[in-house]
């Protein structure tokens, strides 16, 4: 299947949570509603003629001028070489919540995390939603544009 | 740029070529031949240093201390050749955006394809002392086993995947650069000794890739043109706004660089996807049931390198 087709096949089925798509540009991505990603990328993963079963990373971008935080999913596929897509997902940057994927691929576990860390975005239904990379107790999600570093902590003073 | 030396230090040109490749991609420049055959030769020159030290310190890991000197004896070698390139021995920063920093010195490629003939009937060497030695199987065959349809679910690249019999390697199955031009093969595990995707599965797909690198390189040392080495870039390079994601072969597995660019002269949003990170996810999963002295070697066989970890 061309990338088109896939994109056609996922309209066809998911005609509302579609919001806009590109899957002939050099970066073939698609913008999907946050609330249905779960089933999405479920689609995406178990359709065996589409097969994206492999994920190469979940991260997050701060877009502060709009409010947005928007998540990216990067998935392609290990059955046909030609198969990758980009999906992105903007969530409301006060309180940025989307359903957490860890059920369908386990690298998605650590990816979720570390967004959560970085950028502060909650994964509902993840089963272990602690910091990745900082310490459980540091305050604040060092990737937000409008992120002021500690002046110390626990008497660390940085010089 | 050089921050990606430092990530994952034993690999650094790979890393390199990585970055450089997702930004060309959002420039849309074209570069030099020259420089894409220098590149893939000293890529796949750092790929042998770094399952040279990753064999040699398995080895520690499972009790061998011998084959350790062996390995380091001949990437001592090609960090002389690195040296003789760019000046450095660690952090080389050789692959730059648009081309490489510096040609080839006179004679060089003949002290390659030198360091190749001396190199080939060491991993023979290797084979004797470890690959086949009682003790060492003894220790690593259906430990760590990994399947298939686990190394997909979460992420593992590399040799992590291959070692599972998954026959999935970037250079041959998403050409980048000029990897297409080249004729080698992929080896995968096959449970020889055990189980496929046990943790000898994954060191032997390494000591088989060292003998592809040097089939690449070979290639590559015959078919190099002369020309430039750099494409013309302005000094201050302002990247289109849109995004991009690339992804390579390093040694251990597939590295991305997601780079998402405003138009300015720095990324708005830069994210690393790095292979130990992904590989490491999956040790709670093949670990389990197995003796705490196993862990040692299961973790030795993800090779991991912790700047690549953590970023």
């Amino acid at each position: 299947m061309t990338l088109n087709e896939i994109v056609q096949k996922l309209i066809s089925k998911f005609p509302d949570n579609i919001l806009d798509s590109n899957p002939e540009g050099v970066e073939p991505f698609i913008k999907v509603a946050p609330s249905d990603i779960f089933d999405i990328i479920k689609f995406l993963k178990e359709d065996p003629e589409i097969d994206l079963s492999f994920l190469n990373l979940i991260t997050g971008v701060d877009w502060n001028q709009d409010n947005r935080i928007e998540v990216v999913y990067h998935l392609s596929s290990v059955a046909f070489q030609s198969h990758k897509l980009a999906i992105h997902a903007f969530l409301d940057r006060k309180a940025p919540r989307i359903p957490s994927i860890c059920g369908l691929y386990g690298a998605a576990n650590w990816h979720e995390r570390e967004t959560y860390d970085l950028l502060g975005v909650e994964f509902e239904g993840h089963p272990d939603m602690r910091r990745m990379l900082l310490p459980d107790d540091w305050e604040g999600h060092p990737l937000r544009k409008d992120y002021q570093f500690p002046e110390e902590y626990h008497g660390i003073k940085w010089a | 740029m050089p921050y990606t030396d430092r990530k994952d230090y034993c690999a650094s040109i790979n890393e390199n070529f990585g970055c450089c490749l997702a930004v060309e991609k959002l420039l849309g420049c074209e570069i030099p031949e020259r420089a894409d055959y220098l590149r893939v030769i000293m890529a796949e020159l750092n790929r042998i240093a770094s399952h040279l030290l990753v064999t040699g310190v398995f080895g520690l890991d499972t009790g061998a201390f011998t084959p350790m000197l062996h390995t380091f004896r001949e990437r001592e070698r090609v960090l002389d050749l690195f040296e003789e390139i760019c000046g450095a021995r660690l952090t080389y920063h050789y692959i730059r955006i648009g081309g490489v920093s510096q040609d080839a010195p006179e004679g060089w490629l003949n002290r390659v394809r030198e360091f190749l003939d001396y190199f080939e009937p060491k991993i023979d060497e290797y084979n004797q002392l470890l690959s086949e030695n009682t003790i060492f199987i003894n220790r690593t065959a259906n430990i760590g086993v990994l399947t298939p349809e686990v190394a997909i679910n979460f992420g593992c690249s590399g040799p992590m995947l291959r070692g599972s019999g998954v026959k999935w390697d970037l250079r041959k199955n998403d050409p980048y650069s000029i990897y297409d031009r080249f004729d080698f093969d992929i080896p995968v595990g096959t449970g020889e000794k055990g189980a496929v995707g046990d943790c000898w599965d994954r060191y032997m797909v390494r000591i088989r890739e060292m003998v592809q690198s040097v089939r690449i390189i070979r290639q590559a040392v015959d078919g190099i043109t002369e020309g430039p080495i750099k494409a013309k870039l302005p000094r201050v390079l302002k990247v289109p706004q849109g995004e991009a994601y690339t992804r390579s072969e390093t040694p251990r597995g597939e590295v991305g660089f997601y780079i998402v660019s405003t138009g300015e002269d720095k990324a708005y949003r830069m994210r690393l996807r790095s292979p130990s990170f992904c590989n490491l996810s999956v040790l709670a999963e093949i670990s389990q049931g197995s003796m705490i002295a196993d862990l040692v070697c299961i973790l030795g066989s993800v090779d991991i390198i912790l700047g690549d970890v953590d970023r």
